[in-house]
């Protein structure tokens, strides 16, 4: 179970999500976004940041850093491959999730505790959740509003009161095959109760099951 | 050559920047304004000699990472 966590110039959150997939039991790595081989790697996180500056369009530039090549070939093979936050971004741009996300309805920036409802638990993210489960993580976003005009995405997480105007007011969207997942807040943020919220374990833990030995 | 790209969201995706100056702009009295979009103007200097082949390859630009096809369309005008 290890899994790849890559660091884009401008990337923040890379150490969070290295704390939450270790202290949960499994083995993860910083690769820089460079790299031009995952090979041995179980799966991969694009964790939350701003990946090149988010010039152009937030995960514009990064869809074409080398190591997204790899990504690509792990999301074909049906290696679990996570996008969180700014990763849930650069996974829209590169087409290998539906839709898009722009500026939250209300112009601002949230920042804070959102509470989500599981609606699917056939993808990588919520696989270890049940059905109807209300998770309590940080939102912390400007451009979380997705928008899916092909109407193409598979919702995993809902959020309970929208915030930001999300289509189908989804926090989380897989492919079909639910490899593939974007969550717009922060599992990683909510793995322990000393920091506010314990209830982001049960995604990581599920991010980590599905992740089969290479 | 010079090359200006217009990126405009597509009319059926929302546009809060707009919306939000539309409303400031009826607080100050203009309420004749019946809509505003925000939208990307890009300024290019293109090597190349004949116009029509820098307008392909600036357009196949706009394809690849100038435009985000789910949510812009673009129009490409080759200044000289």
């Amino acid at each position: 179970m290890r899994a790849a966590v890559v660091v884009f110039p401008g990337t923040n959150c890379e150490h969070d999500v290295v704390h939450a997939l270790t202290a949960l039991g499994g083995q993860a790595e910083l690769v820089w976004h460079r790299e031009t081989d995952l090979t041995g790697f179980d799966g991969v996180v694009l964790p939350g940041g701003f990946a090149h500056g988010d010039y152009l369009r937030t995960g514009a530039i990064a869809r074409f850093s080398p190591v997204m090549a790899e990504v690509e070939r792990m999301a074909e093979e049906g290696l679990p491959v996570l996008g969180i936050c700014n990763g849930f971004q650069i996974l829209c741009e590169s087409g290998l999730l539906p839709g898009a996300l722009i500026a939250n309805r209300d112009l601002a920036f949230i920042c804070r505790f959102v509470e989500l409802e599981v609606v699917d638990t056939g993808t990588i993210l919520t696989g270890a959740a049940e059905l109807g489960q209300r998770i309590r993580i940080p939102l912390n976003s400007y451009e979380g509003n997705w928008v899916d005009p092909g109407g193409s995405g598979r919702i995993a997480l809902r959020y309970v009161d929208d915030p930001n105007g999300s289509q189908g007011s989804a926090a989380a969207v897989a492919t079909a095959k639910g490899n593939v997942v974007g969550v717009m807040p922060h599992p990683e943020r909510g793995v322990d109760e000393l920091l506010g919220s314990g209830d982001g374990r049960v995604l990581i833990e599920g991010f980590l099951h599905s992740m089969v030995p290479a | 050559m010079k090359v200006t790209v217009e990126v405009t969201r597509r009319p059926e995706i929302a546009d809060p920047q707009g919306t939000t100056v539309q409303r400031a702009l009826h607080d100050l009295g203009h309420n004749e304004v019946r809509s505003v979009r925000i939208d990307r103007v890009i300024h290019l200097e293109v090597e190349g000699e004949d116009p029509s082949d820098v307008q392909t390859r600036v357009e196949e630009m706009c394809r690849q990472v100038l435009a985000n096809p789910v949510l812009e369309d673009f129009t490409v005008e080759v200044v000289r």
